[in-house]
């Protein structure tokens, strides 16, 4: 989280505060499985939809396999068509180069449309360091930005908050009308409101979503038409990417433009699907790609194929740990299941506990569209972090115990035996969850009388 | 050492052996029939209104009475006629804000999501789709595919900036309460010509 000072909060930590209010947490869990449900009515109008995935997976392995080579020819094109490139090796780097693209210009404002990267690195709070009025336009980014709080979610920014909160924020920034609660009424107050600041910006950041190695364009997709306004207004627009955004062709656009906003809202397309190629007469376009540890995530045969990712988030919707905990409490610019994989490779020891985060169910593996094996990475992360020393000593000892007593028959019945007889004396003991973990949201059931095998060996015949 | 060479050797050091790029084809074969009326569903289920005429004479008609009602119109579409206030390449955002109606020729529709493809020649100013409070666009019956596949394979300028636009602007930030509107056009009427 861009705007916290300090250490964050872990996962399981943060999730305590978030279900505190059992309502809210049960309206976010309802709505992120209501957009979930989008999805599957989008992606089963589409007889093809699986091949599709299949084709994006398989198109995302061959660009990573032949990446460099594709940053190449990337570079090459786009330089060709009058854009900018420029290259950073980490988040201080890209921070730092569109700091001085601003001072070149003497330009002290920019707006802002939805880039994940951005928020990875940073951006907001260096420039704002640095004298620069920075306007995420995106609404459910500027109501964040208002709140001083991070995206909760990479497509639906505000997911976490409610209309009541909405309407008290932008009373407090834009003077409406104080309980006005109208989602109509609201975003028109935002519209007026950012209209001005698109039409005074000399300069305008935007994410890219598919760059193309074939042609040195790229793709930016939006709903509101934020990306645009900027853009168009602007007489400097610089793209911010990956260097995993790439992909070789324009046709290779058309798999990932069918699946992204079906996997995301369960629209057919967003509304806006804009290719950049080059400047208008008189602007200047820069493109920004950046590394921040993705070609050491490359090298990682187990997590590489973590790097197809295209950001639709139909891994947030469906993951039953992210619509119960909600995004703050994944501390990272990325959450839910990706961000879960991802964000260990960035900082292992700061983000130890989010491959925790996670029932292992699968369900994310089952929506992604480009078939990443989220779920079996969230496991292996847990070796690797165990293996690193990242896992708390508590955790350790008692899966080591556990081991130990499932490997030996004998012990594992007496202890079943003396689990079932302090449960019965000593019901406080099991159901304290400052002693057992396992208690906190559960009931613990009755202790039954004998174990499975001793009834068994009675009841057989 | 410069970034940029220091990212390609990192990648050229730590990517996997070379692995083949799929061949873009797909089992299922696409469906042709009614294709005008599906693409008016396609237009109507993003919010946008999809209307059948067999010649220009609704549009003409609707630029006049806009002009005639005092409001700044941008008209592109030839077809139409030169009706239309000033707009070139170069106008700024300041002159274009209070563009009420712009009346834009696209090349072609999408029927599997409503869409339609412009590039920058059409819109003669690339804010102007975005900046108008209400947008219409006309497409040719005949130039409609059946998905994206189709569309790609129908391009061959992506000229300095064009797009796939799909309805009018919308959001659904404030709660998952769609709201047309957001940042561009607040509706968008696709007319179908043929």
């Amino acid at each position: 989280m861009s705007e916290q000072v300090g250490k964050p909060l872990w996962h399981a930590d943060a999730a305590e505060v978030f279900i505190a209010d059992e309502p809210r947490t049960d309206w976010h869990d309802e709505t992120l499985w209501f957009v979930r449900t989008k999805r599957d009515r989008a992606s089963v109008q589409v007889p093809e939809w699986e091949e599709l995935r299949e084709l994006a997976s398989g198109i995302k392995d061959h660009s990573l396999s032949n990446l460099d080579l594709y940053l190449r020819e990337f570079e090459e094109k786009a330089t060709a068509n009058g854009i900018t490139v420029h290259w950073a090796a980490d988040a201080t780097e890209h921070n730092q180069i569109i700091l001085g693209i601003l001072k070149k210009h003497g330009f002290n404002k920019l707006v802002k449309s939805k880039s994940m990267l951005t928020e990875e690195c940073h951006l907001n709070p260096f420039l704002e360091h640095n004298g620069i009025e920075v306007v995420d336009t995106d609404l459910g980014e500027r109501i964040v930005q208002f709140r001083q709080e991070a995206p909760s979610h990479i497509v639906l920014p505000a997911i976490h908050l409610k209309k009541q909160d909405v309407s008290d924020t932008f009373h407090e920034h834009l003077g409406t009308e104080k309980g006005n609660n109208d989602p109509q009424y609201l975003t028109e107050a935002a519209r007026g409101h950012l209209r001005e600041k698109f039409i005074t910006s000399p300069l305008a950041i935007t994410g890219v979503n598919f760059a193309v190695a074939e042609t040195g364009g790229f793709v930016v997709c939006t709903n509101e038409g934020n990306a645009d306004m900027g853009v168009h207004a602007a007489s400097v627009h610089i793209a911010c990417m990956g260097v995993e955004k790439i992909i070789p062709k324009a046709k290779d656009l058309a798999v990932f433009l069918r699946l992204l906003a079906r996997s995301a809202t369960g629209q057919p397309i967003t509304t806006y699907s804009s290719h950049f190629h080059k400047p208008r007469r008189g602007q200047e376009l820069h493109v920004v790609i950046v590394d921040n540890g993705r070609s050491r995530q490359l090298g990682r045969p187990d997590f590489r194929n973590s790097l197809k990712c295209i950001r639709c988030a139909a891994c947030f919707n469906t993951c039953p740990v992210y619509r119960r905990s909600g995004g703050h409490s994944y501390h990272t610019a990325v959450a839910g299941p990706i961000g879960s994989i991802l964000n260990p490779n960035l900082d292992m020891r700061a983000n130890a506990d989010l491959p925790f985060a996670s029932t292992l169910c699968g369900s994310c593996s089952n929506v992604c569209p480009v078939k990443i094996d989220i779920h079996q990475q969230l496991w292996k992360w847990r070796q690797v972090l165990a293996e690193e020393g990242h896992v708390a000593p508590s955790k350790k000892v008692a899966m080591k115990g556990m081991a130990f007593l499932l490997s030996h028959p004998r012990l594992f019945r007496v202890a079943g035996r003396v689990g079932r007889s302090v449960m019965r004396a000593f019901p406080g003991l099991a159901n304290n969850k400052k002693i057992n973990a396992w208690y906190k949201q559960r009931e613990m059931p009755e202790a039954p009388a004998q174990s499975f095998r001793d009834w068994f060996k009675e009841n057989k015949t | 050492m410069s970034a940029r060479d220091r990212i390609l050797n990192a990648i050229a050091a730590n990517k996997p052996a070379l692995l083949p790029h799929p061949e873009l084809k797909l089992s299922v074969s696409p469906d042709r029939e009614n294709m005008v009326q599906r693409f008016m569903q396609a237009v109507e289920a993003i919010g946008g209104k999809a209307v059948a005429i067999s010649n220009f004479d609704p549009v003409i008609a609707d630029v006049v009475a806009t002009r005639a009602a005092g409001h700044y119109v941008v008209n592109t579409i030839s077809a139409v006629g030169a009706l239309s206030d000033e707009v070139t390449t170069d106008t700024h955002a300041d002159t274009l804000e209070p563009l009420h109606k712009a009346f834009l020729s696209a090349q072609f529709g999408v029927v599997e999501n409503g869409s339609v493809w412009m590039t920058e020649s059409q819109m003669q100013n690339r804010l102007v789709p975005f900046i108008c409070q209400h947008l219409v666009i006309c497409i040719r019956a005949e130039d409609l595919v059946v998905n994206m596949h189709e569309a790609y394979e129908r391009i061959s300028d992506f000229q300095g900036y064009s797009l796939f636009l799909a309805g009018p602007s919308k959001t659904a930030d404030i709660e998952q309460s769609l709201v047309i509107g957001a940042h561009g056009a607040r509706s968008l009427v696709v007319y179908v010509v043929g």
